[in-house]
């Protein structure tokens, strides 16, 4: 227990400290990668609960690809962040509200599960003992057949977005030359060379 | 529950390693290399000329593009991954099930292709 409750602490403190360092950081770069290191110690924290999968995709989704995202929009908008800054104070209750109404949510789940602990048992598909049965393939026993409309949504819900970021940001400029693979490789020697007779004196 | 973190064991000892390379090597030089800095030496260096502009430039929205298309993909990849695992558990229907989201999914990558949103000019 001595080992689990000290990486428990290490990750839980670094990620507290990470994400203040998030919204205290001067330079939007350094925030994005304080960001990274929080994602990292929410994973840690999850690897510690059992909940292995989560961990792991929490690795790939979002260290993988959406700190890169938020680095992009970070570099692309040159936006002016010290004016951005100035605003600190004017925002600031708005912040609070978000706070406190995600503060709240976080009582009433911990609240709700101590005051009624068989609450969790009561679910649809109650989580497996890890040692007969890993999450990864709990979560795979019922994704795709008992949730398969759920399933086939989140499908459609990504093919949306590959259209919709396609369609917004997609813009062929004109006058470009492309190469054009399948009519180089077509390209035979009968339709590439023209041997022309020239009469001596004359020229072409 | 706590075998499971057991077998983390060696990934720790792994990653502790890794940072006690990691940091000696930051540290190291500090220690032993010989500074003499000069404003010329500290300033930033760019190939011959003097520095043009900030480094943070607004830079092609195509960038953008190619990885939101990575992102996409690669939670097509996650969901993959429970698929492999329990796919004995899961028969024909499980099966079908993932062929459609595949197949949902290779519609838009075949869109994206026939739009050229994978060329680079």
């Amino acid at each position: 227990m001595g080992l689990q409750a000290l990486f428990f602490y290490m990750f839980a403190f670094v990620a507290v400290a990470s994400a203040f360092m998030v919204i205290a950081a001067r330079n939007p770069v350094y925030s994005v990668l304080f960001l990274i290191v929080t994602f990292f110690n929410a994973a840690g924290l999850f690897l510690l609960t059992g909940a292995e999968f989560l961990a792991m995709i929490l690795l790939v989704v979002y260290v993988g690809a959406v700190a890169v995202l938020f680095l992009f929009v970070v570099m692309m908008l040159d936006i002016d962040f010290a004016a951005l800054r100035s605003g600190l104070i004017e925002h600031a209750p708005v912040g609070a509200l978000v706070g406190l109404v995600l503060a709240a949510e976080l009582i009433i789940v911990v609240g709700g599960s101590t005051l009624a602990p068989e609450i969790a048992s009561n679910a649809a598909h109650p989580i497996p003992p890890i040692a007969e049965r890993t999450n990864t393939a709990a979560l795979g026993d019922v994704l795709y057949t008992d949730y398969v409309y759920f399933f086939q949504i989140a499908g459609l819900v990504l093919l949306v977005a590959m259209i919709g970021a396609i369609v917004l940001t997609l813009r062929h400029r004109e006058g470009i030359k492309r190469q054009d693979i399948s009519a180089q490789v077509a390209r035979t020697p009968a339709t590439a060379v023209e041997v022309v007779k020239v009469k001596p004196g004359q020229g072409l | 529950m706590t075998e499971l973190l057991g077998s983390y064991i060696p990934i720790a000892i792994f990653i502790g390693i890794a940072l006690v390379i990691g940091i000696a090597l930051l540290i190291a030089p500090f220690a032993v290399a010989y500074k003499a800095p000069d404003s010329e030496k500290l300033s930033a260096y760019e190939c011959g000329f003097n520095a043009f502009d900030d480094a943070r430039m607004k830079f092609d929205i195509r960038f953008y593009l190619v990885s939101i298309l990575f992102i996409i993909f690669d939670l097509e990849v996650a969901f993959l991954f429970p698929w492999a695992v329990s796919f004995h558990q899961l028969g024909w229907f499980g099966f079908w099930s993932m062929m459609a989201f595949l197949f949902v999914l290779t519609i838009g990558f075949i869109y994206e292709w026939k739009k050229g949103a994978l060329e680079w000019n």
